[in-house]
């Protein structure tokens, strides 16, 4: 039986194995792993192609667009432009429309989370009556369809329309037709998930921390701001990154509690108008969608990490 | 039934070599313990058996049978995981019988090898349950009962027992060395656990940074050991090491530690006129370490004076944190013992005990017989 | 917490309670409520707009039966295929190295409006094979350019040439078009929800069934899909509300138009252009009426999740 000292030099000593069967193996597990490779590879391509197409041609001529596949643009690289672009942002008032995106995604974002984690808390830290109750009848309303909502606040936000015109943003002050409406309504549909997302984060943290704290003399506001708010910065990231988008990407409200007033309305309301009224002018369309797919897309490829995490916290999002 | 055979076996991950050169043959029924510090690569070593890693170099056969490129299905052997890893979604009698349903054994034999494995093991009344629903304790028998069904040519054991308490951990030591003894077949069992290497093996296997350090008894391991690491490795509390310088000539001979000096056995003369004048290694194990007030000594002891500075009651002994001239050393010593901490005492040392390692190359020096 | 008021958690909860009364419950019950109505909302009429969805009384303004089966189309082929498509890639991805690179370009379309989405599925689809991606793809393939949102044709005439039709009505070609473009975009979130539950099993695990002699696909048949499974319903459940709820994607695609209408799309309709809120709140208490045994899944897990807390 062969021995081995620590203080040997022979710790390098290669074995005398046959190499063509090392070989063979080496090359009988790439063969076997080729189609799963090739399958991969295959879904990753096809996931791609679209987002890859409407990039290349939103800066192609229109000529071009019109005569010529996307996929002929690699042959002439040079002739790529930034003019649709332009016509966009200036002509069809994508610059406005990107600019009350931001208006009406910011709030509301701020908005549920402060919301949300006001009420997580209670429900997470605090003993009262009904908190299980009130709890489940939360996680319910997770799966209500928004559509179902629009005829009756509708009614309600008619009742309560303010027709003054809000300084300097625009539009009414509150009601159908402002921004301040479409803040609330979005920070209401939010919270059942913003929540529940929350509540499970906050409650996943250590009791001893809060019963210290109580102990120090802390009050509850003391202990939300300086304890659970910092703590729980991943799963608020992970929320506001997953409200932003939602925001960002709706459609329906913003239709309906806009009232189709063109000053306010955000990209996604701009570019399905466009999409009715220019049906296959794809120079402008392109760009449009571009334009307003830039910003998530920025988010999603600094943000990464946070955007699965959220995923991962509250896959139940209705 | 079958012996296993490492033959010179290499494990590299990219640039890390986790098993270098192993040797190692291991005969039928044999319980084999590998055990070393964590990292060292005795559960790759394990895991290559198994076949659930690639053999860079080398070869491994379990019986005659050469089985590198077998996958891990076929190699008739079963496992243990230090997590049991028992099937979440299944009961315990669907855990056991996974393995034979899949090699399509007939049903009245699963339910026949199943109800007697889960007898041995005293599990049959949990037979029932998922295994959410059971001890740590428990989890381990399924695990051992859904290796036992199988019937296999091997059982590879990984720190089975590092998830238990430290009772159950004695209890369940003593209860595998008599399931190994009514099984007859043979276990390699991984562990960082010294103790349960030395109680439960027929043999055991020292690894360090993925070398074979030494193979034998257990019982050999503690008194020869061949080498600096295994010498401290086996034995709890470890071994103590001096620097030491080889002085004086034939019956003048001695050991100079610095803060003292013990005289060199008769016996050990020839082996150590080498090295006379140079330093070696001096070890004494804390157990060969004695207060001639309570409990003297043999007859070759060599007097020490040394500062008490911490000591530890364990009740049917006293662990005794001795400083001689700022060289720490642990005794191990009677508890009638009335050492305190802070006191100065004398110590005799067992020199027909003591071991001597080459300072170069850490490899023992002397006979084997001597030692 | 000894001596905390008894209205401070109220405190706490109102203004959540307060926006959801007012966005969520009480639309609920008043769009219950109007469902019973007439379409101003004047006078009761009893079951009257429900019948009006069963009996289907004006096909070519507002076709109930179409969008309901449509509806139905949505929720099974789109929860169908998204789930079996993120659990191969999740499996897939967990395999190789580069999988961080596969799961981001699997996963932006998560990151893209409907609204985007259908521009850039408006523009694959084209029908001119000098625009078209798909088409061109088809054409060069040696088949037919196909007007794929307007075509209401089945699969099986398409391929078959025009021939005979002998597939169940809603599985029509634009049918199917529009709900590759949804799979398009949720399939990264089955994805990545079912790679890290796969993640969760423990390798110990997996390695013992190997040992135990189970090959790769009975390792992922018996050990991998059952552990994971509980995962795979939570995915299900939030791709069913999706399919049920879809709307943008249709709007902006078709505009309901050529059959492809689904409640959501129909309800807008007879809501907000034909004016006829009867009806509409009918069709959103059928939404809700689907939605109901979701949430008593949603509810009966979640009381399972906080037991095994």
């Amino acid at each position: 039986m062969a021995r081995r000292h620590p203080s040997t030099p022979d710790g390098s000593t290669v074995a005398a194995a046959p190499p063509l069967t090392l070989a063979l193996g080496t090359a009988r597990r790439l063969a076997g792993r080729l189609p799963l490779h090739l399958s991969l590879m295959a879904l990753m391509v096809l996931w791609s192609i679209p987002t890859i197409a409407l990039l290349v041609s939103s800066f192609r001529d229109p000529m071009a667009i019109a005569s010529s596949g996307w996929w002929n643009a690699i042959r002439e690289p040079f002739d790529l432009t930034a003019n649709n672009y332009q016509t966009v942002l200036e002509k069809q008032g994508m610059a406005r429309a990107f600019f009350n995106s931001v208006i009406i995604t910011v709030p509301s974002t701020v908005l549920v989370i402060l919301v949300a984690a006001w009420a997580a808390y209670a429900f997470a830290w605090m003993k009262f009556p009904t908190r299980n109750l009130l709890f489940l009848l939360m996680v319910a309303l997770l799966v209500v369809p928004v559509q179902m909502t629009l005829i009756p606040v509708l009614r309600l936000y008619s009742d309560v329309t303010i027709n003054a015109e809000l300084p300097i943003l625009g539009g009414r002050i509150f009601g159908t037709g402002s921004y301040m409406g479409m803040w609330v309504a979005h920070t209401a549909y939010g919270l059942p998930f913003a929540i529940y997302l929350l509540r499970n984060f906050f409650g996943s943290l250590p009791r001893d921390l809060f019963e210290s704290a109580y102990l120090d003399g802390a009050s509850d506001l003391r202990v939300f701001f300086r304890i659970v708010l910092p703590l729980s910065m991943p799963a608020i990231s992970a929320l506001a990154i997953f409200q932003f988008l939602w925001v960002w990407n709706d459609l329906l409200v913003a239709l309906i509690f806009l009232g189709g007033e063109p000053d306010l309305a955000p990209m996604t309301v701009k570019v399905t108008n466009l999409v009715s009224s220019f049906g296959t002018n794809y120079q402008v369309l392109t760009a449009a969608a571009f334009i307003s797919m830039a910003l998530p897309l920025v988010i999603f490829f600094a943000l990464q990490r946070y955007f699965v995490q959220g995923i991962l916290a509250g896959s139940v999002k209705g | 039934m079958a012996t296993v055979t490492y033959d010179h076996v290499t494990k590299r991950f990219d640039t890390v070599v986790a098993v270098n050169d192993f040797n190692l043959e291991i005969p039928d029924k044999e319980f084999l313990v590998l055990v070393g510090p964590s990292g060292c690569g005795k559960s790759t070593a394990l895991r290559l058996l198994a076949g659930l890693e690639e053999i860079t170099e080398g070869d491994i056969y379990i019986g005659d049978r050469l089985v590198n490129h077998v996958p891990a299905k076929d190699r008739d052997i079963a496992m243990v995981f230090q997590s049991y890893a028992l099937y979440p979604h299944m009961s315990v009698y669907d855990n056991m019988a996974f393995g034979l349903t899949l090699r399509k054994v007939p049903k009245e034999e699963i339910d026949r090898r199943v109800r007697e494995a889960a007898q041995i093991l005293g599990i049959e009344d949990l037979l029932k349950r998922k295994p959410r629903q059971l001890s740590g304790g428990q989890r381990q028998r399924v695990a051992l009962g859904r290796a036992m069904v199988r019937d296999p040519a091997a059982f590879l054991l990984d720190e089975p027992l590092s998830n238990l308490d430290a009772k159950l951990r004695v209890q369940t030591r003593a209860e595998l060395s008599k399931l190994h003894q009514r099984l007859g077949t043979t276990f390699i069992y991984v562990t960082h656990d010294q103790v349960e290497a030395m109680t439960m093996a027929t043999r055991i296997a020292v690894m360090k940074d993925g070398l074979l350090q030494q193979v034998g008894a257990p019982q050999d391991l503690y008194d020869r050991p061949e080498n600096v690491f295994v010498a401290g490795f086996i034995g709890s509390p470890a071994m103590n090491f001096f620097q030491a310088r080889v002085k004086g000539q034939r019956e003048e001979m001695h050991l100079d530690i610095d803060s003292f000096q013990v005289p060199v056995p008769a016996s050990w003369l020839d082996d150590l006129l080498p090295y006379g004048g140079k330093e070696v290694i001096f070890g004494m194990r804390p157990e060969n370490i004695c207060d001639p007030e309570c409990q003297p000594c043999s007859t070759e002891a060599a007097p020490v004076t040394a500062m008490v500075d911490v000591t530890e009651v364990m009740g049917s002994e006293i662990f005794l944190h001795l400083v001689a001239d700022g060289k720490a050393f642990m005794a191990r010593v009677d508890p009638r013992c009335r050492a305190r901490p802070g006191q100065e005492i004398r110590v005799e040392f067992d020199m027909a005990r003591m071991h001597v390692f080459d300072p170069e190359t850490e490899e023992a020096i002397g006979s084997r017989e001597k030692r | 917490m000894v001596g905390r008021r008894w209205w401070t958690p109220w405190l706490w909860l109102a203004p959540a309670l307060a926006l959801l009364g007012v966005f969520l419950v009480y639309p609920v019950v008043d769009t219950v409520r109007r469902s019973f109505l007439d379409e101003r909302s004047k006078s009761f009429v009893g079951l009257d707009n429900y019948r009006f969805i069963i009996d289907n009384p004006q096909p070519l303004v507002s076709d109930t039966h179409s969008a309901l089966l449509n509806n139905i189309m949505w929720l099974t082929l789109f929860t169908g295929i998204t789930v079996a498509l993120g659990l191969i890639l999740a499996v897939l991805t967990g395999r190789v190295r580069y999988e961080a690179a596969a799961k981001s370009s699997i996963f932006i379309p998560m990151a893209i409006s409907f609204v985007a989405a259908a521009v850039i599925w408006r523009f694959m689809y084209e029908f001119n094979t000098d625009i078209g991606t798909v088409n061109a793809a088809v054409t060069s393939a040696g088949g037919e350019s196909t007007d794929w949102l307007r075509d209401t044709g089945s699969p099986q005439t398409w391929l078959t040439e025009r021939g005979p039709d002998t597939m169940p009505r809603p599985i029509q070609i634009n049918n199917l078009a529009l709900i590759f473009v949804g799979v398009w975009m949720w399939t990264g979130f089955a994805m990545v929800v079912l790679s890290a539950g796969l993640k969760g099993i423990s390798t110990e695990v997996l390695e013992a069934a190997r040992v135990d002699g189970a090959n790769e696909w009975q390792i992922f048949r018996r050990i991998i899909v059952p552990i994971l499974s509980p995962t795979i319903v939570v995915v299900a459940t939030t791709l069913v509300i999706q399919g049920l709820k879809k709307f943008d994607l249709v709007w902006v695609m078709t505009g309901g138009r050529a059959k492809t209408d689904v409640v959501a799309t129909l309800f807008y309709k007879e809501a907000f252009r034909v004016g006829d809120f009867g009806v509409g709140a009918a069709l959103a208490v059928v939404l809700l009426l689907w939605v109901l045994p979701i949430m008593v899944i949603s509810i009966r897990r979640f009381q399972f999740q906080e037991e095994t807390r």
